[in-house]
């Protein structure tokens, strides 16, 4: 990956997006509360969330330890979790 | 000849649209090929044969509703005399009838008793199933002559008798000109945006055509058709052929109903629950997930349907089916895995012999299960086969389920959120993480103490993970 030092928080949020768009295709990503509970607000299970984290790590190369998924709460959680990484 | 039925893909499902063919008159089909799509509450369904022989004839275009239990292709069975004049030994097959949409009036009549549903079950004495053994029949190729399609004694002497080879045709290509394959929600998505569906590319499995494919070709067709402000979508006109895309959150609710329906009047109902200790099974398995890179993590609802199946080669009076008043174990597990649909909706399609499977491969098989309920399709026999219904609600944070049992099943297993609560053990009070686990069971088919041995053997094997 060479995306990584060039990544601002807004690109990581675009990614997040581009790969949650394939797993909830109808929500309505503009107006996403980005503290709100990603899984509750895209109505999104442990499979779905699973497959967000392998996109991520084939994306921008973060893998992120099953122990930091309590963590990952809200949209910001994710782009400040994988910001912080890349 | 062996008549090939619309098959029944659910106890709750009537009719089918025959969507595309991939067989036509001369192929040589073998069990388990998949000879055409079914379109059904459930989405777009591959049909798997379950015969070996030549197709004379396809009886249903694309594009026709079907009863359940109408024919829809004619079979030459292997090991049947050929019959003269059939399509099976003609050097150049008839032109395939399923371009063309057949007219309601030139299609066979309904057949008002199915004989033998595709995966149903053959009626049969029990003389001529004895017989049938002592002369080496296979039952599942014999042509039932009686007035409901039952096997005579008669049908399978014929059978034995006429048990020759026949002359196989070179494999045909699959039909030209077939519909697209698309799923319920991108047919209705490209409805409402008036795109050609003929136009996607499908980029989901197996070139299926999903909700972002159509998306993209409309918003494609809209920057081509710029500047204008808000471009009249123009939609091609529909081919004949194509199968009136139904209402599927409404049709697959009221599919739902019909089953749920029957299942509270039908089958009387036995709740138990158990609360299981969940702290060694989490422990062994993050300690087997760090290990892994995160694409082949597995879920710990994979361990919950191992020990379901292990539970139920303890307890197999909770794995199979209530027929004909009475209960036929299976000695199979297929374990139906309820998958909640985005739109709306549930399917449950079977994972097959889940006991014999490992984690991994169980974490694989959910994970294609749950891809292609979502997103791709379904074959026939993972809608038809399963023995015991498996749901996780966990997700969602509600504690337990009591769940109404799928028919012809007799049992169904639910699984609630993993939640820290108060646990006294050796005298001690402390917090461990404790999972709800009840059983729904058909109380004509097993009692509560068996029910209660299946749940006390999912504990055990939850509590050795390693052994899993």
């Amino acid at each position: 990956m060479t995306v990584a030092h060039a990544l601002t928080k807004d690109q990581i949020k675009e990614t997040i997006i581009g790969i949650l768009q394939n797993i909830a295709p109808e929500a309505d990503y503009d107006d996403l509360d980005p503290n709100a509970k990603l899984q509750e607000t895209l109505d999104i299970d442990s499979f779905d969330f699973l497959n967000l984290l392998i996109g991520l790590d084939e994306a921008v190369g973060v893998s992120v330890p099953e122990a930091d998924y309590g963590k990952l709460v809200s949209m910001n959680d994710l782009v400040n979790y994988i910001a912080a990484r890349v | 000849m062996a008549e090939f039925k619309m098959p029944s893909l659910g106890a709750d499902m009537d009719a089918g649209t025959l969507y595309e063919w991939f067989i036509k008159p001369g192929a040589t089909v073998k069990r388990g090929d998949v000879i055409a799509s079914v379109e059904t509450d459930k989405g777009v369904i591959d049909v798997e044969c379950f015969e070996e022989g030549v197709v004379v004839e396809l009886a249903a275009a694309a594009g026709t509703r079907v009863p359940v239990g109408q024919t829809i292709a004619i079979l030459q069975v292997a090991g049947e005399p050929v019959v003269a004049g059939s399509g099976a030994v003609t050097e150049t097959p008839p032109p395939v009838p399923a371009v063309e949409p057949i007219p309601q009036a030139e299609l066979p009549v309904a057949q008002p008793q199915a004989a033998v549903p595709m995966g149903g079950r053959l009626k049969v004495s029990p003389a001529a199933k004895k017989l049938a053994a002592e002369l080496g029949v296979d039952l599942a190729q014999v042509i039932g002559t009686g007035s409901d399609g039952s096997i005579h004694l008669d049908d399978i002497r014929l059978a034995a008798a006429t048990a020759t080879k026949v002359a196989r045709p070179a494999e045909t290509p699959p039909v030209a000109g077939a519909e697209p394959r698309v799923t319920p929600v991108a047919r209705r998505v490209a409805e409402d945006l008036g795109v050609d569906l003929h136009e996607a590319q499908g980029t989901g499995p197996h070139g299926v055509v999903n909700r972002i494919d159509v998306e993209h070709l409309a918003a494609e067709k809209s920057e081509a058709a710029a500047p204008l402000p808000a471009p009249e979508p123009v939609a091609e006109p529909t081919p004949k052929a194509a199968p009136q895309p139904p209402d599927f959150q409404t049709a697959m609710r009221r599919a739902i109903a019909l089953a749920m329906a029957r299942s509270n009047r039908e089958i009387p109902h036995y709740y138990l629950e158990t609360r299981i200790d969940m702290t060694k099974v989490l422990r062994w398995l993050e300690s087997e997930n760090v290990k892994r890179s995160v694409a082949e993590r597995i879920l710990p609802v994979v361990l919950l349907i191992k020990a379901t199946a292990k539970g139920l080669i303890e307890v197999p009076d909770l794995n199979g089916y209530w027929r004909d008043d009475h209960f036929e174990a299976s000695e199979s597990i297929h374990i139906g895995f309820a998958i909640s649909l985005r739109q709306g909706g549930l399917v449950t399609p079977a994972i097959h012999d889940a006991d014999d499977k490992s984690l991994d491969e169980l974490m694989v098989a959910m994970r294609d299960l749950i891809t292609r309920t979502r997103g791709g399709r379904l074959r026939s026999s993972e809608l038809m086969d399963a023995t015991i219904t498996l749901t996780s609600l966990g997700d969602t944070g509600v504690e337990k389920v009591y769940g109404v049992i799928y028919p012809p099943q007799v049992a169904l297993v639910g699984f609630g959120k993993i939640m820290d609560q108060p646990w006294a053990e050796n005298g001690m009070l402390g917090i461990r993480p404790i999972l709800t686990a009840t059983l729904a069971g058909d109380h004509r088919a097993s009692d509560g103490r068996r029910g209660a041995q299946f749940l006390s053997a999912l504990e055990k094997f939850l509590q050795e993970p390693e052994t899993l």
